[in-house]
């Protein structure tokens, strides 16, 4: 299958399979309905054209109730959208996250206009971040006062992910709101100053990715580009390994003790 | 036109400074549709980048300054610009003054047999708050810093550090100040100063979409009052209504934030901006009723279910904003209760739109120009809810979310929906404005031309929208997944530049109508309502007689009576 083209584009999580299922469904209904709908308009249209002679008759036998039908049609479908569809997967897909920790857990940290991505190391800790230790060095202040930052990994724009099995992403910004969209994970979260939201995916299918940026975040919006790189547990492990910090990290003095 | 004691004989003051509220409605009207081509004027140059990303803007690019289009060539900035005015313009500056301004305050009165509005004054400084809030917006563009490039919805952080966010502000505030009069005015009105026997349940439909549509404004609009007076506090007087602690812009701690919620702006926002869908198409719901009884020459099928529906629709407005904000951070519970409201209001929308196609059932169809323009927001207006199905689900809101389906769904809902509409009714009551026809030919190849290119203009986006295009993007060729997709951008352009062209039928028959159109009686459709029961123009006063309303607003084919309709005024004698 193309990654890209006229319609979806190729389905790489495992939720992403859901969403196409009620993106079709619903328009299949949809153009059903149009159809439908279309006939019988243009019928109308027809039939009651203005002949000379002919004067318009009013319909008070017909009644209110026997028009409501269209109206019951669209409801009951509706109903059965929310209570067996919508409100169960959406459930599965942004309310019953897997708690950070337990699985595989990255942070991204957004900024005008690219995406920090934050791995915790060997640790799994997230060192702590202060605005007040941003610099081009160090983008997003990561305080290496703090033991669990000395392992972390940050590197911009390239999120690297274990195939077949859950990530979760915490998911914050440094400035404006941005949004995290990845087309072929059919996932899409806002990425909110002060807000740490976070977002899982499990990704089925080995291969590179895109992320783009879905919120209107200035003047770069729309070169606010990653990419997302699905690896086997072993090549994953390897990468991270490959990009762990050296001994020494180049920072403060406060290190010296 | 007017003989208003009031006002000088120049005519400067004749027409700016007159309470009647038919100039006032002229002016309204006149006002927005120069707007509204301003706002399209934009689009098109927006739609140049877009079809061919990175060239130079034919003719424009040579006059811009080289600060928006160095060597021809649009900025991001600039692109920016032009989308979040566009959108300001189409919204609060075209459709809204048109639909309720223009529309509301001519036909209300006379629907209702009343002489003026009920606060003439307040009618003529609501005109006014719109005229220079309207003017402010557009300055903005000369002015230091440029335009708000926020987008329409100006989310903070990004609105509170672009440059050209005060202005928007400030011009925000002066248009719902308008607004808020207005809908004061639209209310007193319609339910103090009905003539003789005009009950509730005798209004014309029209009447009642404009009541709804002044209780949403009423209702809704003080919020975003609110909201725009924090954001314009958090850019001039450094407070952090919606702005965390420990901001770090483009390297640089941001020195006044902490304590803010960059969602409070959504919540209040959409507080606001989803009622305004519904203020945007109920007025064009009105006049799409008027048209097809007076069209069909039958009474409208079910007009209790019109009028609840659309109070209905009023009420489950306000419950309903946050489908804005599924993917926004907002807790995922609260997901679920929106998503139940959205498709409840889905609702009475489709019972209204059953109601009218069932009223074409047994009438004797005329296909006039206006009535040309009300069938066609029939299936446009379906094509609109339809699309709104996946984006109101939010499960397959995740994905489309953002792109361009969006874009293509509320185009349809307000440009082939409501501007078709509002369109129809400037054919329809130009015989009253003017005591004029406009002409026939020249209006039927203006609505099939625009009914053409406008689903041409937005259908492809519903494609590129699958395909995952993002919105607001100065470069749709940036992202990957977007190419594909990208040159259905050049058939959108190119409709776009059709349907400017074919708006020129329209402007010329509508100026050369004024004085030239085919003279007509005081009530060239045969219609029922108190409009048509007052001369063409109505004169100050509006009616030449008093008025006793004896039956409900439809009574077209009566039985057993030789003409095929009765106007409200005169008695049925069975």
């Amino acid at each position: 299958m193309k990654q890209y083209g006229w319609g979806l584009p190729l389905a790489a999580s495992s939720y992403a399979g859901s969403i196409d299922f009620g993106i079709y469904l619903i328009h299949a209904v949809m153009i059903l309905i149009f159809v439908i709908w279309g006939v019988f308009f243009t019928y109308l249209l027809i039939k009651y054209r203005k002949k000379t002679g002919v004067s318009a008759e009013r319909d008070e036998t017909h009644g209110v109730f026997k028009s409501l039908i269209p109206d019951l049609i669209v409801m009951v479908f509706e109903i059965v959208l929310i209570a067996v569809y919508a409100i169960p997967v959406w459930s599965k897909i942004k309310i019953d996250t897997p708690a950070s920790g337990n699985v595989n857990t990255v942070a991204i940290e957004a900024q005008q206009w690219s995406w920090n991505i934050h791995y915790p190391g060997p640790d799994g800790k997230f060192g702590k971040t202060e605005s007040k230790y941003v610099h081009f060095s160090n983008p997003i202040g990561l305080d290496y006062n703090d033991p669990a930052a000395k392992d972390d990994i940050v590197i911009a724009n390239e999120l690297h992910l274990p195939v077949n099995e859950p990530t979760v992403i915490e998911l914050t910004s440094m400035d404006v709101i941005h949004s995290l969209f990845i087309p072929e994970f059919r996932l899409k979260q806002d990425a909110v100053p002060g807000m740490k939201i976070p977002v899982w995916v499990k990704p089925t299918k080995i291969g590179t990715f895109e992320i783009s940026c879905a919120q209107l975040c200035g003047m770069a919006h729309s070169f606010m580009r990653g990419k997302v790189v699905v690896q086997s547990r072993a090549d994953y492990d390897a990468w991270l390994k490959s990009h762990e910090p050296q001994a020494a990290q180049p920072v403060s003095a406060s290190e010296a003790f | 036109m007017s003989q208003d004691s009031h006002s000088s004989s120049k005519p400067f003051y004749r027409y700016f400074f007159s309470t009647d509220h038919k100039v006032i409605g002229l002016l309204y009207t006149i006002t927005a549709l120069f707007f509204l081509l301003c706002g399209f004027m934009l689009m098109l140059v927006m739609r140049w980048q877009l079809a061919f990303p990175g060239s130079p803007i034919p003719f424009l690019g040579r006059i811009l300054s080289p600060n928006l289009a160095p060597n021809g060539v649009m900025t991001p900035d600039f692109y920016n610009a032009l989308g979040a005015m566009h959108g300001t313009i189409m919204v609060f500056l075209g459709i809204v003054p048109l639909g309720v301004g223009g529309f509301g305050n001519y036909v209300l009165p006379l629907q209702i047999g009343a002489e003026d509005m009920a606060f003439p004054r307040l009618n003529l400084a609501s005109y006014w708050f719109f005229l220079l809030g309207g003017l402010l917006m557009l300055s903005s563009f000369i002015m230091p810093g440029g335009a708000a490039q926020s987008g329409w919805t100006s989310y903070p952080p990004l609105a509170i550090i672009n440059p050209g966010q005060t202005v928007w502000l400030f011009a925000m505030v002066m248009l719902i100040t308008s607004s808020l009069l207005g809908a004061v005015n639209f209310l007193v009105t319609s339910f103090n100063m009905r003539a003789m026997g005009m009950k509730l349940s005798r209004l014309p439909i029209f009447v009642w979409a404009q009541i709804v549509t002044a209780f949403l404004l009423l209702l809704a609009f003080p919020p975003l009052e609110a909201a725009s007076v924090l954001q314009l506090m958090d850019r001039i007087a450094h407070t952090s209504f919606y702005l965390p602690q420990g901001l770090v812009i483009l390297g640089m701690r941001h020195i006044a934030s902490g304590g803010g919620q960059p969602l409070l702006w959504q919540h209040l926002f959409w507080f606001l901006a989803h009622p305004e869908v519904y203020v945007l198409l109920l007025p064009a719901m009105g006049i799409v009723s008027e048209i097809l009884a007076n069209n069909t020459r039958k009474p409208l099928h079910g007009y209790n279910v019109i009028v609840g529906s659309m109070i209905s629709i009023g009420i489950l407005a306000f419950v309903v904003w946050a489908h804005h904000m599924f993917i926004s951070g907002m807790s995922a519970v609260l997901s679920d209760f929106f998503l139940v409201t959205t498709m409840i209001i889905s609702v009475p929308s489709v019972a209204i739109l059953t109601s009218f196609v069932f009223s074409l059932r047994g009438g004797s169809i005329r296909f006039t120009t206006p009535m040309l323009f009300a069938l066609a927001f029939l299936p446009m207006f379906g094509i609109g809810g339809l699309t709104g199905l996946p984006l109101g689900l939010t499960v397959t809101d995740i994905y489309l979310h953002d792109t361009y389906y969006i874009i293509g769904h509320f185009h349809y809902i307000v440009v082939p929906g409501s501007l078709l509409a509002l369109m129809g009714g400037v054919y329809y009551w130009f015989p009253k404005w003017f005591g004029r026809k406009m002409n026939d030919t020249l209006g039927k190849w203006h609505f099939w031309t625009s009914l053409i290119c406008m689903n041409g203009v937005f259908f492809p986006m519903f494609i590129q929208g699958l395909a995952g295009q993002d919105r607001r993007y100065y470069d749709p060729m940036a992202a990957l997944h977007s190419v594909p997709t990208q040159p259905l951008h050049v058939v959108s352009s190119v409709f776009a530049g059709l349907l400017f062209l074919s708006q020129i039928p329209f402007i010329y028959n509508f100026f050369y109508s004024i004085r030239h159109g085919e003279k007509t009686d005081d009530n060239p459709w045969q219609a029922t309502t108190l409009d048509w029961a007052c001369p063409s123009p109505p004169p100050h006063g509006n009616f030449t007689k008093p008025i006793h309303v004896y039956h409900g607003p439809y009574e077209y084919s009566p039985v057993g009576h030789k003409a095929d309709w009765i106007p409200q005024n005169e008695e049925i004698l069975a």
